[in-house]
């Protein structure tokens, strides 16, 4: 109590929380030194970054004119894949789902989602645990995954693909490796990826026989011998350094290059990790078409980005930056019923709650997605989370198809930078188109 | 090959590497075109890569990257040395190389035989997943690197960090082992690890020239099968 104050109570200032020292970094500091390991979740990065948000489109004015809603056609198909392939891929919608393994998933939220994609002519991709028949059985179109594990892989898989994506990495851990807790690893799971049932499974981080751009290139040969040439080949990198690596997988004979941001999922990993590596899918875009650019290899070698994708704005801005589609992968399982309100109670009981819950690891998922539970997958009907998929694609879609119609375009493809303006200087930078309202992009032209 | 085995020649000066890998994927079960035999080969990559028959290829010369890669029922017979990934991911078949092979040798191999007669490079049976692959010189570092299943059989030595993360892969090495991987440890060799050894030697056509009781058996510990901050040094 402060002496030269008398009478009655004295005003006390509010008590301060730290912005460096906040709730979630003290909780986080208690949870290091009560058990000694770091904290492993699923998901991408949580944390506010510059993003799609910041950016803005101009639509038609005075020197330009929009198309009419609803009358005038506005394309929405992308091929990918005509670079090499004899057998490019035809996607009806440039969105298209990214890869995301069996195990991580159950078999019925592998299903769903070549059900939804299917439904809405787009592809799905597997993920670090080989391909299931539900998966290639409900899905038109499937992109097999070349992951440094080779969990589960053969020719017989590689030829009932119809595109093969050779994965150096993803965008919430460029660098690192997957794994897997004991939890998930059912026996159906440990057979396909050959490993005893319920260990703590690690897969590797760098593939085990290829070291680079120049082995790469012998590595996507071989699998182009083996598929005798048909199918497309993908390398998706994590966004790290999007100028270069897009330039290398261009070189090392890539038909489509996968740039996936921050942002993007992953079925878990270290939350330090997933936080602190990498760059914002934004800041990815540009970096990766200005390689495509300066190659003369823009809309020869397609660019599919990921990470964040959230609605048809975020797609139509992908594309106006020059990327041919993008890819979904935390939206879409959200599509299919993960971290519903609906199970709200039974998020609380694991300590997280609806909107939240990411420790997909531990296979305990309410809505029956990222587990391998015979009892909580029955949870999700594959046929009706397909639908919800296939109608969350669908307005995804109409919204891109808006936004393109609004900047007078008759393809979802002729959006372009020029459309585009930054509510952020960070983001006119990152995203290299100007400041709204100036005609300033920082680093490029004066104010 | 009995006579009446059909024989086809392929000369890789003149002819493409496409041109023969789509000519043996042409082949189907049962076919009697048997026995291929390919000329030229001169270190080039992805030779005899995804066969799925049961066919024969003799490969006169050394071979560059992922020869015979992915092979199912096929025998790929090198002679001459191989580069990186000879019979990466074979499923099953048999593949031998005449000389040495570079790194990677059978990396996550599922099954079949791989049977190097000479030394084998760094990382010979990365990730392997249930082939058998016979080494008749020395192996390289960090060979068995995270090896899940199947055997490796090394009548040579064993470079550093023999077996490194290895699951349930087993490891036979009948001369100097410079180092042991994290988790990877020296085993008992009982009499059912001879027998296994026998067989694997055996069908590298190698029983009777050695003695499966000069081999020491190494496999996994087991002690990194679940994520434990104690062990974090080992990692």
């Amino acid at each position: 109590m402060n002496e030269h104050v008398k009478g009655p109570a004295a005003p006390r200032t509010l008590p301060r929380e730290s912005a460096t020292f906040d709730a979630y970094t003290l909780s986080e500091i208690r949870r290091a030194a009560a058990t000694g390991i770091y904290d492993i979740r699923g998901a991408g990065a949580k944390r506010k970054l510059p993003h799609f948000d910041d950016l803005l489109f101009l639509g038609a004015s005075m020197s330009r004119y929009p198309l009419e809603g609803y009358r005038e056609k506005c394309g929405t198909g992308v091929v990918l894949g005509d670079r090499f392939a004899k057998k490019p891929i035809e996607l009806k919608i440039p969105i298209t789902i990214a890869g995301m393994s069996f195990g991580s998933l159950s078999g019925p939220a592998k299903e769903a989602l070549g059900r939804g994609a299917s439904a809405m002519g787009t592809s799905t991709t597997t993920g670090d645990g080989g391909m299931t028949p539900e998966e290639r059985g409900h899905s038109t179109k499937l992109v097999y995954q070349y992951l440094p594990s080779r969990y589960g892989m053969n020719p017989d898989d590689l030829r009932k693909a119809d595109a093969i994506e050779v994965v150096v990495g993803q965008g919430a851990k460029p660098g690192g490796g997957g794994m897997l807790l004991g939890q998930k690893i059912s026996p159906r799971v440990a057979k396909m990826r050959t490993l005893p049932e319920g260990i703590d499974q690690r897969s590797a981080c760098r593939h085990p026989d290829w070291t680079g751009p120049d082995d790469l290139e012998i590595k996507i040969e071989e699998l182009r011998e083996i598929t005798d040439w048909e199918k497309p080949i993908y390398v998706k990198v994590g966004a790290a350094r999007p100028y270069y690596d897009t330039a290398l997988a261009v070189k090392s004979g890539a038909d489509v290059v996968v740039v996936d941001g921050m942002q993007g999922g992953t079925a878990a990993t270290q939350e330090v990790f997933i936080e602190n590596v990498g760059i914002p899918t934004l800041a990815a875009v540009h970096q990766a078409v200005k390689a495509l650019q300066d190659l003369g290899m823009h809309r020869k070698v397609q660019l599919i980005v990921s990470g964040g994708i959230r609605n048809g704005a975020d797609v139509a801005k992908a594309l106006a930056l020059g990327a041919d589609a993008v890819a979904i992968g935390t939206a879409a399982l959200v599509a299919l019923g993960d971290n519903d309100p609906r199970w709200e109670s039974e998020y609380e009981a694991l300590g997280t709650k609806a909107g939240a819950y990411d420790d997909w690891h531990e296979g305990r998922d309410p809505a029956g997605i990222t587990t391998q539970d015979p009892e909580l997958m029955k949870r999700l009907d594959p046929e009706i989370a397909g639908r919800r998929l296939a109608n969350y694609l669908s307005v995804m879609t109409l919204e891109a198809q808006t936004i393109a119609r609004a900047c007078g375009k008759s393809h979802v493809h002729n959006l372009e930078p020029e459309d585009l303006v930054a509510l952020t200087i960070e983001a006119a930078a990152m995203a290299n188109v100007p400041l709204a309202g100036t005609n300033w992009i920082p680093g490029k032209t004066g104010f | 090959m009995n006579a009446s085995t059909q024989s086809h020649s392929f000369d890789l000066a003149t002819a493409k590497v496409r041109d023969l890998n789509a000519a043996l994927h042409a082949l189907k079960e049962g076919s009697n075109a048997s026995l291929w035999r390919v000329s030229n080969p001169r270190g080039l990559h992805a030779l005899a890569a995804g066969l799925d028959a049961p066919v024969t290829v003799e490969i006169d010369g050394p071979v560059g990257y992922y020869c015979a890669g992915m092979n199912k029922q096929a025998t790929v017979i090198v002679r001459g040395n191989a580069g990186v990934g000879i019979g990466e991911n074979m499923m099953s078949g048999r593949i031998e190389v005449e000389g040495d092979a570079s790194q990677a040798a059978g990396a996550t191999a599922h099954g079949g035989l791989l049977f190097i007669r000479g030394q084998a490079g760094a990382r010979c049976g990365i990730s392997m997943k249930g082939v058998d692959i016979v080494v008749g010189g020395s192996v390289g570092h960090m060979s068995a690197f995270m090896a899940q299943a199947g055997t490796l059989t090394v009548l040579g030595d064993a470079g550093e960090a023999l077996g490194d993360s290895i699951y349930e892969a087993r490891l036979y090495v009948r001369g100097q082992v410079k180092s042991l991987g994290a988790d990877c440890v020296e085993k008992e060799m009982r009499d059912e690890h001879k027998a296994q050894l026998f067989e694997k030697l055996k069908a590298a056509g190698l029983e009777g020239q050695v003695d499966p009781s000069d081999f020491k058996r190494y496999g996994s510990a087991r002690t990194l099968y679940h994520f434990h901050v104690d062990n974090a040094s080992a990692y």
